[in-house]
């Protein structure tokens, strides 16, 4: 980038460009007070329903011991895919030098934190016994994918956690001393502590560098293995369905796309919201655009080879499962997903016009919807169908069908993860700021300054 | 006093009953729920297969019951030795589900929870339908307890692949992993969760079950420790199953307590495993539908 020419100037542009992206957190209106009202609202609900699983059991749930895994499991795979978009923007993006990831890649560590925290949590609200977690820790048995996947996702959290804080610090100091009275003194204080006493020196500005690097490639083995072994909850069975070798990468590649569509959506709304429209500007919308329809593609010739090659042999169990998915009870939601959440966003997408923020962000709806439907569609019709008939129990066991307090404990994953996020745009700026400003030339000397 | 009398009370309820007791029903004590000690000599028990039958006082004795951590240390140990394999005789199965019926006395199951699963079976569209009791196989290679994150469930020494329902988390991964369908969950209060409060948990039998957690046939591995058949064996009018050890070559049948040379019986009845392919190396055996004992009395499946 090209040197900025006077100290006026310089200070000048750092000012609108600190005032643009602390806005989110200065911003005080009834609409925030809102949204967190609504927020912290079905988190309640959610938070009851789970009192109620608890007290009389998971029976109150649509799962049983045909298809007990559900909506539940179904989530989890979902929060886990779409974590993985931290991996990809803020590590892969940077690692080879596309310089345009680094102005998204806080909103997409912001999106990795509060899914991946949150799959850890639904899968508690899985157990039938979360009273006992600490088994795991006392009794753990390394051989079960279940401790791996636990290793995966607390590592990965962890990690995440890092790369969101590290490249902030800077941030904190730049809030720190700019801040003043904007904000309320107990929130100053917060970024006063986790700054760290940044001062700005050149060593300092070596060790963010050097830390967020080892971060970076740390993080590409652990984003890989949390959804490979996620994956392989499935695939270490016998089940028709599940039996593959490809699910490692296919759950990856269907991560990235859920993971990407996810991120668009979050663009859209700080870009709309805090009037960010010159920073997640047409060019990141047209490159997040791009890369969607490279994931779709991949993510298409994964489902072709998952779904052609048992389809052209017809094996008899997996025949019974795939027949339903084509033609039976779930063809519609199957087709659906392969049309909205694959083929429609590879076609549109190629089209210009569609890479536009807002052509971009209602394809990108439909993609995350269909991402969820196909974990759904992962986990339930398998369990449908095992090798043994299914004799001499209630109606209700043959087929599954979340409940109302089933639902209400997604529904506070869902808002709880959007809540995650909502307070870490409320505590910090959603785009980094001294990255963004050294991008457009600013000296690092004007940053520390008082205003 | 009134504490004292009701640790009395106590140390007879832990009691079993002499060899001169009511019909042979060994379970007696595991299934035992309330015992109204009157003034008297007579004591009310509640058999395994439901009764409730008068014993004199005097023919009970005190028996040395293993706390809760030695139950569930020899319920993992096994019993040493032994290499137990069962064989169902699907020509002699005419669907009288009294296996089924003793099971879910024996283990405290609700009715839609079945350890032993009678299905009607056919293998392809112009064979004939068949009835299949269908128990935990009880693998060699078991995918059940090779997915449990807490060594919950397990395969002992003596070939039984048992639960233990004080450490289950209830993820029920081994549900998922089980191509077999043997595994059954606790979604509510189990069944007479209030009459068995409090009562020491067997591990052998899984009982008293366990809200949140699992289930499945354990071979009635407490009525093995006593030198028993499983509960469903002897329950068998019609002669279906064998059961017996497989080191010394020896089963026995549940109903006409006939023994016959365990691998004689395999060899000539043409015996097979379900699903063999699946490499899982089941320790049930079936001896197929042929020659029926009894005409196929189901729908047509």
């Amino acid at each position: 980038m090209n040197k900025i020419e006077s100290p006026e100037e310089s200070r000048k542009k750092f000012d609108r460009i600190f005032t643009d992206l602390t806005r989110s957190i200065v911003k005080k209106d009834e609409l925030t007070r809102f949204w967190f009202f609504i927020l912290l609202m079905f988190i309640g609900v959610g938070l009851w329903g789970w009192i109620i699983q608890i007290d009389k059991g998971l029976g109150v749930t649509g799962m049983r011991d045909y298809v007990s895994w559900g909506l539940y499991i179904a989530n989890f795979v979902f929060f886990v895919a779409v974590s993985l978009v931290g991996l990809l923007i803020s590590s892969v993006l940077q690692l080879l030098n596309f310089s345009w990831g680094k102005t998204i890649s806080r909103a997409a560590e912001q999106i990795a934190i509060a899914t991946v925290a949150l799959a850890g949590i639904i899968i508690v609200m899985d157990m039938g016994r979360p009273d006992r977690l600490l088994n795991v820790f006392l009794h753990g048995r390394f051989a079960s994918p279940i401790v791996w996947d636990l290793t995966v996702v607390s590592t990965y959290l962890a990690i995440s956690v890092l790369l969101f804080y590290i490249p902030l610090i800077p941030d904190l100091a730049i809030m720190r001393d700019r801040m003043g009275s904007k904000v309320p003194a107990w929130k100053l204080k917060i970024y006063t502590i986790l700054a760290l006493g940044w001062n700005g020196n050149p060593q300092q500005y070596a060790i963010v560098y050097h830390a967020v690097r080892v971060l970076m490639i740390l993080i590409i083995p652990i984003g890989l293995s949390i959804h490979t072994v996620t994956s392989w909850l499935f695939a270490a069975t016998l089940r028709p369905g599940w039996d593959s070798t490809i699910f490692g990468p296919y759950f990856v590649v269907g991560a990235f796309v859920a993971g990407t569509a996810a991120l668009i959506i979050l663009m859209y709304v700080y870009r709309l919201r805090y009037g960010l429209k010159d920073y997640f500007d047409d060019f990141h919308f047209d490159k997040m655009g791009r890369l969607l329809v490279l994931v779709c593609l991949v993510y298409l010739y994964f489902n072709i080879n998952e779904f052609l090659v048992p389809a052209y042999k017809m094996k008899s169990a997996e025949g019974v499962h795939l027949k339903d998915l084509f033609s039976g009870a779930y063809a519609f939601l199957f087709w659906f997903v392969q049309i909205a959440g694959i083929a429609l966003p590879i076609v549109l997408i190629r089209i210009k016009y569609f890479r536009k923020p807002l052509p971009l962000s209602i394809i990108s709806v439909f993609v995350l919807f269909s991402a969820w439907f196909k974990r759904y569609l992962i986990v339930i019709p398998t369990m449908e169908h095992p090798f043994l008939p299914v004799q001499n129990v209630p109606e209700h066991f043959h087929h599954y069908a979340p409940t109302s307090t089933e639902i209400m404990i997604m529904l506070f994953s869902f808002f709880t993860s959007i809540f995650i996020i909502s307070v870490l745009a409320k505590f910090f700026p959603v785009i980094t700021i001294w990255e963004y400003a050294e991008e457009k030339g600013i000296d690092r000397k004007y940053f520390t300054e008082k205003s | 006093m009134e504490n004292k009398n009701r640790r009395n009370f106590m140390k007879t309820l832990l009691a079993s009953i002499g060899a001169a007791g009511v019909a042979g029903s060994s379970s007696i004590l595991s299934s035992c729920d309330r015992i109204e000690a009157v003034d008297g000599d007579k004591i009310t028990l509640l058999t395994s297969s439901g009764e409730l039958v008068e014993v004199d006082k005097s023919q009970l004795k005190p028996a040395e019951l293993p706390s809760l951590s030695q139950n569930q240390k020899q319920g993992r140990e096994g019993l040493p030795g032994k290499s137990w394999v069962m064989v169902i005789d699907l020509s002699k199965c005419r669907n009288a589900r009294e296996c089924m019926k003793a099971c879910q006395n024996h283990h405290q199951l609700r009715p839609e929870q079945h350890h032993i699963n009678v299905l009607q079976m056919q293998d392809a569209e112009h064979t004939a339908p068949y009835f299949m009791p269908k128990p935990c196989q009880h693998c060699d290679n078991p995918p059940c307890t090779k997915v449990c994150p807490v060594n919950a469930t397990f395969k002992r020494e003596d070939g039984i692949v048992l639960i233990d329902n004080e450490r289950c988390i209830g993820c029920r991964f081994c549900i998922a992993a089980c191509p077999y369908s043997a595994r059954v969950f606790n979604w509510f209060e189990p069944r007479d969760a209030e009459k068995y409060e409090g009562v020491t948990y067997n591990i052998e039998a899984n009982v008293p079950q366990k809200k949140g957690t699992i289930s499945k046939c354990l071979f009635s591995a407490d009525l093995l420790r006593d030198g028993k058949l499983p509960s469903c064996v002897s329950a068998c009018p019609n002669g279906v199953y064998w059961f017996g050890d497989r080191n010394e070559d020896a089963v026995t049948n549940g109903t006409t307590k006939e023994t016959l040379s365990f691998s004689k019986l395999l060899s000539e009845g043409a015996a097979y495993t379900l699903m063999k392919d699946l490499g899982t190396e089941p320790r049930v055996y079936y001896l197929p539908a042929k020659d029926r004992a009894f005409p196929f009395t189901g729908e047509q499946v």
